[in-house]
């Protein structure tokens, strides 16, 4: 184990995976000399100096390249600077990558990473601090993975390179410096598909993504000293998700609460509580919760972003009256 | 144009020969697919190639086995001139089970890896820097395989052209840009889209090289096309080729081209741009093959077609399970459980 931040386990990823396949590459923009626009790529560029390319600003031949370099049977890595920009260049994520394998009839793979750096909290204002995994997620095809702490950082793209599926990869850029426990080991992987209970519990499934994880678990301490004991998952992947953990720790429970920081209106929480809904209904002691974003683009005022952002006091908030209903 | 001799010796009288079988397959089976649709038997939207048979066959009778292209909507003809099987593209364009891809992807979206033919892509534009991407994968391991890819003249006015230009310009990469101009994006000219004297002007400014070519002389796009092929195999980087051509019918079939065109001038461009004709003069006149020699060969594609035709409609409907199975790569006892 290492202690590092999230950006590194990131980078040791790439590096790692970049030194056992001699084909793997990436493009992005400025990730070369400047490492990116998060310091994720820093120094990757003089191992690699072939396979780490820097493009021009073209958001629609980034993906494009990836996606056709992946499907003659190179693993390929496409940064996209911000989440926000992936919008120039959907259509290869969605269009192409996405539909390779089934519309072409299974003749081959795409494996193809989309690198995402999402969310908010940075004060950057409303193009440059979006979640759209839940836009992602409803594309049969894809999948998406949501890291939120830099061992799964590393571990999930690890999986991510050599699933031979497109994959969402969403980073949480207010979480790039985060620290934490990494495993050295150049064959540690996360499985995609798995979920994790992060603090166990017995009164309320909290089912959390990426900082909201970190949200959670601080709210989890906070009603703690309230006599409630929250069960705390991290999903990991959205696409697919882990619906027996989420199920059996309901089951347990009696509740649940699901968090992301996409708005709550339209989000992946509602598909988790209607899920969740159909199959332990039996169980269920009060409504399913959501707490995510209101239906409002990012503000750049500190106050306003505070406002839009669900906090951790909305999470014990919500938990609370769950338990209480 | 070259003399009869330059081209003999350069291509050999078999290959002149079987451009012209090509051309003539390519067009029986874009007619039989507009009996097939109006009869109900394909479905969903057929883009025809009428007219452009020249553009197909010169291009792709200039790549080698091993060289990869894409295409887009109007692309039957490039698959069948890179040695497509045409009972299995008939197939797809019927949705069985046998066609090149399960009855997925119907004619916008046809892909044969066996034959280099990586993907036509429904999405105007998307095959520009598509290709640049599967040229990089080319470089990168040090294979010497050239891209091509196939696009029309309203896609060279969409962004992902533009991108993708730039990039293979400045990547240098093998890649061969055929853009085809046929004069039309559904109901809009190309003189009304393109301010600009050409569409290959365009590549000056990607400090890339672009000719214009006739699209219905299909020995002229093969020079073209095939000068172009052996500059990107030698790292030259890439080329846009403009073929000029007409296309024939409406945008597809079922199209009511009086909306929008002219029939007096829909008839003389028939007249003079059609690049079969054309073709079969220059090969009477130089005395290459004999009345009874294009009737033998028209006959040739005649029974290939009536072939593809039986194979398909004995073929079955497609798989509903293979749809769960083949949307995600799924190892050898990977759970599936969650697809549906
Ligand atoms: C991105 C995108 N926009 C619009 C369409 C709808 N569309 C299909 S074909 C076409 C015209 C394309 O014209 P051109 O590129 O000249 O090719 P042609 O049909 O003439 O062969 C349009 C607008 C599409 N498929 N993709």
């Amino acid at each position: 184990m290492a202690v590092m931040t999230y950006a590194e386990a990131i980078r040791l990823a790439i590096r790692e995976e970049m030194t056992k396949d001699p084909t793997l590459f990436m493009l992005g923009e400025d990730i070369g000399i400047r490492g990116g626009a998060f310091a994720v790529t820093t120094g990757l560029y003089k191992d690699f100096p072939n396979r780490i390319i820097d493009t021009p600003i073209s958001e629609n031949a980034i993906p494009a390249i990836a996606y056709g370099a992946a499907i003659t049977g190179v693993k390929a890595i496409a940064e996209f600077m911000y989440a926000d920009f992936s919008l120039l260049g959907i259509d290869h994520v969605i269009n192409s990558a996405a539909k390779y394998r089934f519309m072409y009839g299974a003749q081959g793979t795409v494996p193809v990473v989309f690198r995402l750096p999402g969310g908010g909290g940075r004060q950057n204002g409303a193009q440059h601090s979006q979640c759209l995994e839940a836009m992602f997620s409803n594309i049969p095809g894809l999948k998406v993975v949501m890291p939120a702490t830099p061992a799964d950082a590393k571990g999930l793209l690890k999986a991510a390179i050599n699933d031979y599926n497109p994959i969402a990869f969403i980073e949480h850029k207010a979480m790039y410096f985060d620290k934490g426990e990494v495993p050295e080991d150049p064959d540690y992987i996360v499985p995609i598909g798995k979920g994790v209970i992060r603090r166990a519990g017995t009164d309320i499934t909290i089912v959390a993504t990426a900082m909201n994880v970190t949200k959670s678990l601080k709210a989890a301490e906070t009603l703690e000293q309230m006599g409630i004991s929250a069960e705390v998952i991290d999903m990991r992947t959205i696409v697919p998700y882990d619906k027996e953990l989420i199920f059996d720790s309901v089951k347990k429970t009696g509740r649940i609460l699901v968090t992301h920081e996409a708005p709550t209106m339209y989000g992946i929480g509602g598909e988790i509580v209607a899920a969740v809904a159909k199959e332990c209904f039996s169980y269920l002691d009060a409504p399913p919760q959501r707490v995510g974003s209101k239906f409002l683009p990012m503000p750049y005022n500190k106050t306003l972003e505070t406002h839009v952002l669900p906090q951790i006091e909305d999470i014990v908030e919500a938990a609370k009256s769950a338990v209480e209903y | 144009m070259e003399t009869k001799e330059f081209y003999l010796q350069k291509y050999g009288l078999d290959t002149l020969l079987d451009m012209y079988r090509r051309m003539v397959l390519i067009r029986d089976f874009e007619e039989n697919i507009k009996i097939l649709y109006q009869n109900s038997l394909a479905t969903g939207a057929m883009h025809l190639s009428v007219g452009e048979e020249a553009c197909a066959v010169g291009a792709c009778f200039a790549l080698e086995e091993r060289d990869k292209f894409v295409t887009y909507h109007r692309g039957h003809g490039h698959n069948i001139a890179k040695g497509a099987d045409v009972g299995r593209m008939v197939a797809e364009l019927m949705a069985r089970k046998d066609g090149l891809c399960k009855g997925r992807s119907g004619s916008m979206h046809i892909f044969d890896a066996s034959i280099g033919a990586l993907g036509a892509q429904g999405i105007v534009g998307a095959q520009v820097p598509i290709a640049c991407g599967i040229a990089f994968s080319g470089k990168l391991r040090g294979l010497d395989y050239v891209t091509a890819s196939f696009f029309g003249d309203g896609a060279s006015n969409n962004g992902a052209f533009h991108e993708g230009m730039n990039m293979a310009a400045i990547m240098n990469l093998p890649v061969v840009f055929i853009c085809i101009n046929n004069g039309w994006a559904v109901t809009t000219p190309v003189t009304y889209s393109v301010k600009a004297e050409s569409i290959a002007i365009r590549a000056k400014a990607y400090g890339m090289e672009g000719v214009v070519v006739d699209g219905c002389n299909v020995l002229e796009v093969r020079d073209a096309v095939g000068k172009a092929v052996e500059k990107a195999r030698t790292g030259g980087g890439p080329t846009l080729i403009e073929l000029k051509a007409y296309r024939w019918y409406g945008h597809y079939v079922g199209d009511d081209t009086s909306r929008y065109r002219n029939p007096d001038d829909e008839k003389q461009a028939r007249d003079t741009m059609d690049p079969i004709k054309i073709y079969s003069q220059w090969l009477l006149s130089n005395g290459l093959c004999g009345e009874s020699d294009l009737r033998e060969m028209e006959a040739q594609a005649k029974q290939i077609i009536e072939d593809a035709n039986e194979f398909a409609m004995n073929s079955e409907q497609p798989s509903i399970e293979d749809m769960y199975a083949e949307t995600y790569y799924i190892p050898e006892g990977g759970d599936v459980s969650w697809l549906s």
